[in-house]
């Protein structure tokens, strides 16, 4: 069965007056129908722009597709018109993200902007697509939608915005949402509202869900299968309890141990030292030599090829090949 | 036993909120009757979600902010009615280190100049001794001396935090409030910057005041924590005792609501119906009871107290 969505060897670049960053750099992985995936990664990695460039919403003039696929049903992606993608986005893939206020138009009313997608790509008689707004609306559990469609943005909590956000994503009934850190806004226990409702929606209607997060704590609740960027490229990919039980690139296997968790206390956190590197100057090597403790000098030299260490699960490091 | 350092006695901080011309004066109660206390040396972990008034609490503690009613003893002092020397001690004897790095540091002054600044006002060290202590501190802090020179925007987030806490540091403080110190910090960077605290923290017996939303990282740091909702504290207890045996229903749904460390982590799923009321309006009796999957009647009129339930374990509950 082909995956729903493929990317393949994603290349973008941005090209300012200091140079080129190459802020996705050859990244490939698949999301099935019904699936989420997680992409990781902290800030400046790349995760963003990977959502971005599904999407055809690259910044310009600064940023452009190089190179690679984005195979949507069979169909490549970075090949269609701008008309084309037009149909496609609100309709057959939707975004979330993060910051609802500033996702939100302030001069409208949440009826108004729930309803643009179904108004933008299908045809709907007034009265229908009033009734289709209010059902999205108890979907994602706004109270009382009847009057509150005439509310404005700033009328709603963080929270019930994001639910809003939510349901302009999903009124279309799109086959693939690209949620990009949708909660970080979030207070804790709305966060763990907003996420179950997530899933439901997702089991509902048989979502694929591309969710970009920097936390792990998201990825262990809410993900299937997770993808771990690093500077612009993949370091690993593999299914969730694989990922947290035999994490196999060292910067996975860092970042899971140097987070505190709430579920055992330790004496020390074990800390990466230094810090991510600047895109604009990357090394020839593996981008991770100066903060890994395996490092050995054929990293240095050279980057590492992908490597399968099961069906589900590979990674980019010179350790786990076999001369 | 360890000396009480900081006692917050019966905290309110009520903020006037305009109801127009015509209308009665509403008030936002954004600290409500909190009563906490400090040891010497030890960390004490604030949390709670956006409004419950632990930023608040910190600005009052800071001087930044009057009490509406109640007061904050300093070693038995109120640091309200503190005057001339004994203030400038409390000044110099508490610092802060706020969330973010890149708006907590003035840009354009040169890192030498903003660690030296806290003991420059504090006439602490003259002339010469000056940059010997500044270097010392960029040294304890684990950055080179050639930070001195150079301004706050050529350094990283987890460096600039390094630099505030430097500077919280300069003054050889007693006390150091953190809030929400690595939530803004890429999550490679947080547990350096945690340890960080934490070995400064042993080193030098300082005490502090964490607020944070991470229940994971309040776990880590703190010797005891206190949950905060709407305005009040809702529990208090050592931070083993809490994490362990939480009580009040709004910390076991905190606890429960918090993100796992792993996928195959089992927790009893308590989700919280509705939004955080606010503190313009909160709801009579306890504020918490329109979500509470427990509430009883009389919870919708009368307040519970803070009350001792095992010792050094307190919740304000009417279970």
């Amino acid at each position: 069965m082909t995956p729903l969505l493929e990317v393949k060897n994603l290349q973008t670049y941005f090209f300012t007056r200091r140079g080129v960053t190459k802020a996705v750099d050859g990244v490939s992985f698949s999301l099935d129908k019904g699936e989420t995936l997680g992409l990781v990664g902290e800030s400046g990695c790349g995760k963003t722009i990977t959502g971005m460039s599904i999407m055809r919403l690259v910044p310009q003039p600064a940023g452009r597709i190089m190179g690679g696929q984005v195979l949507f049903k069979g169909d490549d992606l970075l090949k269609k018109s701008g008309k084309e993608m037009q149909h496609i986005r609100g309709d057959h893939i939707s975004v979330i993200f993060q910051d609802p206020m500033t996702s939100l138009n302030p001069v409208f009313t949440i009826g108004d902007q729930v309803g643009e997608p179904i108004h933008i790509h299908h045809k709907l008689d007034r009265r229908a697509l009033l009734e289709r707004v209010k059902e999205m609306l108890s979907v994602v559990r706004i109270p009382n939608p009847e009057t509150r469609i005439l509310g404005y943005p700033h009328q709603f909590s963080g929270g019930m915005r994001q639910r809003i956000v939510g349901a302009i994503a999903l009124i279309g009934e799109p086959d693939l949402v690209i949620a990009d850190e949708p909660t970080t806004s979030l207070d804790v226990t709305i966060q763990a509202q907003y996420l179950r409702l997530l899933k439901e929606l997702q089991a509902r209607h048989g979502l694929a869900i591309l969710f970009i997060t920097h936390d792990f704590g998201i990825v262990a609740k809410v993900c299937d299968r997770v993808a771990v960027m690093y500077a612009g490229r993949l370091v690993e990919v593999a299914e969730v309890r694989e990922l947290f039980n035999h994490p196999a690139h060292p910067y996975t296997m860092a970042l899971l141990r140097s987070v505190p968790k709430l579920e055992e206390q330790v004496e020390r956190l074990q800390q990466i030292d230094g810090q991510p590197p600047i895109l604009r100057a990357l090394p020839p090597g593996c981008y991770f030599v100066p903060r890994c403790s395996y490092a050995m000098d054929q990293c240095q030299a050279e980057y590492p090829p992908d490597v399968e260490i099961s069906k589900e699960h590979r990674a980019a490091c010179w350790r786990l090949v076999k001369s | 036993m360890a000396e009480a350092l900081l006692e917050v006695l019966g905290l309110k901080k009520y903020f006037p909120a305009s109801g127009g011309l015509l209308r009665k004066p509403q008030w936002i109660k954004a600290v409500d009757g909190v009563s906490f206390t400090i040891q010497e040396g030890t960390i004490f972990g604030l949390v709670g979600e956006s409004g419950c008034g632990k930023t608040t609490i910190a600005k009052t503690i800071l001087l930044e902010e009057q009490p509406t009613q109640g007061t904050i003893l300093w070693r038995g002092q109120n640091i309200f009615k503190m005057r001339g020397e004994a203030l400038e001690h409390y000044r110099a004897s508490t610092q802060a280190v706020f969330q973010d790095p890149y708006s907590s540091l003035n840009p354009r002054m040169r890192v030498g100049s903003i660690v030296a600044e806290p003991l420059i006002v504090n006439s602490f060290s003259p002339g010469r001794a000056l940059p010997e202590r500044v270097s010392e501190i960029l040294a304890e802090v684990g950055l080179e001396l050639e930070a001195v020179n150079l301004y706050p925007h050529e350094f990283s987030g987890g460096q600039r935090q390094r630099i505030a806490v430097a500077r919280a540091l300069a003054s050889k403080p007693e006390f150091i409030i953190l809030d929400e110190p690595v939530s803004a910090l890429d999550v490679s960077i947080r547990a350096q910057i945690m340890n960080l605290l934490s070995d400064l923290q042993s080193l030098y017996k300082l005490a502090f005041l964490l607020i944070a939303h991470n229940l994971a990282t309040v776990r880590y740091m703190s010797h005891r924590v206190g949950v905060m909702y709407l305005g009040k504290l809702v529990e208090v207890a050592e931070t083993e005792e809490l994490y362990n045996n939480p009580l009040n229903p709004y910390t076991k749904a905190l606890m429960s609501a918090a993100l796992p460390s792993h996928p195959d982590v089992q927790r009893e799923e308590i989700i919280l119906s509705g939004e955080v009321a606010s503190p313009l309006n909160p709801p009579l009796g306890c504020h918490f009871h329109p979500r509470c999957p427990q509430s009883m009647p009389i919870c919708s009129e009368l307040e519970p107290e803070l009350l001792e339930i095992c010792p050094g374990h307190l919740v304000a509950c009417h279970l």
